[in-house]
């Protein structure tokens, strides 16, 4: 009895006291990021070697792939208070915000504007943008710059050079009516349309953004958000229409609704379809899935041609400080140099994504180049005034996949999404 | 005559019953901590309008599990989960049943079928799942099907029943069921195979004198001493059909509106997509009562099949 008694109480006390323990103190010689970027990973390896040999300080770089289990492990760890010393928060600003109002963030203003805004000045401003809280922000959040950019990226079309050259097609389209035209051509010699991961929703709605900044302007768009346009409205539900005709005319390829990136980027590059709907990280992937493929970078054919289109841009991935960190200062030491023309010249040339800081544009690919060139068209949620509530998003994502698959007609999901919209805004007045 | 009553000592009691809850403490402590104190936190926080992030929540009351009851995309994952869970339990165990009882006679290469049956189960879903995204994909190159299915149905000359499978919301349903239990069946199989192996073999003996029929000896002996294991694998069928997950992402990433979604899915794009993560935990509690009511009424309703 006595053994049982002192075993079993040994063994009690050693699983309460496992349990028990408080979260170990971070070590001070060293910075930890936790990352997502798979495809990035080796070449920030090797530069984090190159840092501790230039300046003796440790980068442990962690990668959690994929990126929405990153984000889960993100948001628990902030829970639990036991972030890294470098950091993303792979959402929307409003998120970013709940992380800074929470005291996870350090503000990097200060950083920033060091040495006549040295630092500032190097980055593109549309990057920066992205983490940068203005004055009067609807989020409540302190003004200041409170995230480092690494790279830029924007999304746009991609269309094969060879494949549009078989079906008789001399130039990419520009308009709608063109494109559909030219979908019909690559029909008649067997070749599929249009690709796009759409099976990840939020891709959908970057097209979707897209066509409603191009048909009715980004005055609009945020008039819709804040309640004054209904979805109902004729603008918007030409933007379904969009849906709805390049559907019917057969221009998306099948089963677009359910297809994940991966698979839309392999349909891409081993030349299954002449159009594709992807961000400019899609070089280093078609590069690996096929290097001979020939392919050339465009804005979504108009809709409207009065208006220039948008398309979804700026700061690619962006790495957070985290502000009770005890290396907070060698964690923007590090970002600060990582964000330096050599180490971004490094990047763009192993991950063939943009750089952030302008000095190493110069050195980038030709399609990459192409790329760039369209950075002035860039609008992203990150940088709006207001974002739309999340629940009519998803409404308005689903309502989307509706058209695609023909069970909805865009006055339908319109007036779904405004269901969708007065609801929460009914639940906002009352919260407030 | 003489009776000898035996007088219980207390102490001695005391000490059984003490020893034997030393023995059962640990795991009486692990389940608290890991279910009980973890169940009744997430009840807490379903009171709560919370994303997740914020250090503020705001308390709500059952306002979540009121908006619940109203919130038709929930109960169209709840039956969608059901339709799983429907196929699981006929198509996936009939089909367990059947190879169960076959490998449970004297036939040839009966180890070789067990190993075969049990290999779907070890299998990871996402593999699963992605496996059976390429069998079913419906994308054409120089007319050529990629999909497994279409291109065997269009060699065969069955032209005709080449589909969209998975963006089709009148198929694509029926796909996610019908690779569960394709994924499912072998744990089915493997515990109604342990099952019929300890069934007496002098019953069938007995039933063969008597001159009972093959159908007769099957519902009067195999069935009701099979009770016990049938009520498990339903049990467990139940359960695992109704939280498939892992699945469904892999076979149609984010889904095909509300027409793919189940619970789980839910769950988890009220916790991760629109951040209502009171919400998410009132819809996790309800699915937890759920799924113990189904598992209770099963219960309740073999032992009166045992009685009866």
């Amino acid at each position: 009895m006595k053994k049982i008694l002192i075993f079993g109480f040994t063994l009690f006390a050693a699983i309460i006291s496992g349990f028990g323990c408080a979260p170990a103190a971070p070590k001070t010689d060293r910075v930890v990021i936790w990352h997502w970027m798979t495809d990035r990973d080796k070449a920030f390896q090797e530069l984090a070697t190159q840092y501790e040999k230039e300046t003796g300080i440790k980068v442990i770089l962690e990668l959690y792939a994929p990126s929405d289990v990153y984000s889960q492990k993100i948001i628990a760890a902030a829970q639990a208070k036991i972030l890294p010393d470098i950091f993303g928060i792979l959402d929307k600003k409003s998120v970013v915000a709940d992380f800074i109002n929470g005291g996870f963030v350090a503000d990097l203003t200060t950083d920033f504007k060091a040495n006549g805004a040295e630092w500032e000045s190097s980055l593109f401003p549309k990057a920066l943008s992205v983490n940068r809280f203005d004055e009067n922000n609807p989020y409540k959040v302190t003004p200041g710059i409170y995230g480092v950019p690494i790279d830029v990226m924007n999304i746009q079309m991609l269309y094969n050079k060879n494949l549009l050259k078989k079906a008789g097609i001399a130039k990419p389209p520009a308009t709608i009516e063109e494109w559909i035209e030219a979908s019909a051509a690559l029909k008649r010699v067997g070749i599929s349309g249009f690709v796009s991961g759409w099976g990840e929703l939020w891709m959908a709605d970057a097209f979707a953004s897209n066509y409603a900044f191009n048909i009715m302007g980004e005055d609009k768009v945020m008039a819709t958000f804040r309640g004054e346009v209904p979805y109902t409205d004729p603008s918007w539900i030409k933007v379904f229409g969009v849906f709805a005709d390049l559907q019917s005319k057969g221009v998306f390829a099948t089963g677009i609704v359910t297809k994940t990136n991966k698979d839309a980027e392999q349909d891409f590059a081993l030349e299954r379809a002449a159009f594709a709907f992807n961000g400019s990280w899609c070089v280093n992937v078609y590069n690996e899935m096929n290097s001979k493929l020939e392919y050339g970078v465009m804005l979504p054919p108009v809709a409207n041609k009065d208006r220039p289109m948008k398309i979804w841009g700026g700061a690619g991935s962006s790495f957070f400080v985290n502000n009770v960190s005890p290396n907070k200062v060698k964690a923007i030491a590090f970002l600060k140099w990582l964000t330096a023309k050599e180490q971004q010249t490094y990047l763009a040339e192993k991950t063939q994504n943009l750089p952030v800081n302008k000095l190493a544009l110069a050195t980038i690919p030709p399609i990459l180049a192409d790329f760039s060139l369209s950075m002035e068209s860039t609008t992203h949620p990150t940088i709006w005034p207001l974002n739309e509530d999340a629940l009519v998003i998803e409404a308005f994502d689903k309502g989307l996949q509706s058209i695609i698959i023909g069970e909805k007609t865009p006055e339908q999901v319109g007036a779904d999404v405004q269901k969708v919209k007065l609801r929460q805004t009914e639940k906002q007045k009352k919260k407030k | 005559m003489s009776t000898t009553t035996v007088k219980a000592n207390p102490f001695v009691n005391f000490k059984d019953y003490a020893g034997n809850f030393l023995f059962i403490f640990p795991a009486v402590t692990l389940f608290t901590i890991f279910y009980i104190i973890p169940f009744f936190q997430i009840f807490q926080l379903s009171l709560y309008d919370w994303n997740g992030i914020s250090q503020t929540k705001t308390f709500i009351g059952l306002d979540n599990f009121k908006e619940l009851m109203v919130d038709t995309a929930w109960w169209r994952s709840m039956w969608n989960a059901g339709y799983i869970t429907l196929i699981a339990l006929t198509f996936q165990n009939a089909l367990a049943f059947a190879l169960a009882l076959a490998c449970d006679r004297e036939i040839r290469l009966k180890g070789f079928y067990r190993v075969v049956f049990f290999l779907p189960p070890v299998l990871s879903e996402i593999v699963v799942g992605f496996i059976w995204r390429w069998i079913l994909n419906a994308d054409v190159q120089a007319n050529q099907h990629i999909g497994l299915l279409n291109y065997f149905l269009d060699a065969v000359g069955l032209n005709s029943l080449v589909h969209n499978w998975l963006s089709d919301p009148d198929t694509a349903m029926t796909c996610v069921a019908v690779v569960h239990s394709w994924k499912g069946f072998g744990w089915g199989f493997i515990m109604l195979l342990a099952g019929l192996q300890t069934i007496d073999r002098q019953l069938y003996e007995a039933a063969q004198v008597d001159g009972a029929s093959s159908w007769s000896t099957f519902w009067n002996v195999t069935i009701p001493m099979m009770l016990p294991v049938i009520t498990v694998v339903i049990v467990l069928t139940i359960l695992g059909a109704m939280q498939s997950f892992a699945l469904i992402i892999s076979m149609m990433g984010q889904g095909l509106g509300d027409h793919t979604s189940v619970p789980v899915t839910r769950i988890l794009s009220a916790m991760n997509g629109t951040k209502q993560f009171g919400y998410a935990c009132a819809q996790g509690v309800t699915f937890g009562i759920i799924l113990v009511f189904i598992s209770f009424t099963l219960k309740k309703f073999s032992d009166r099949m045992k009685q009866a």
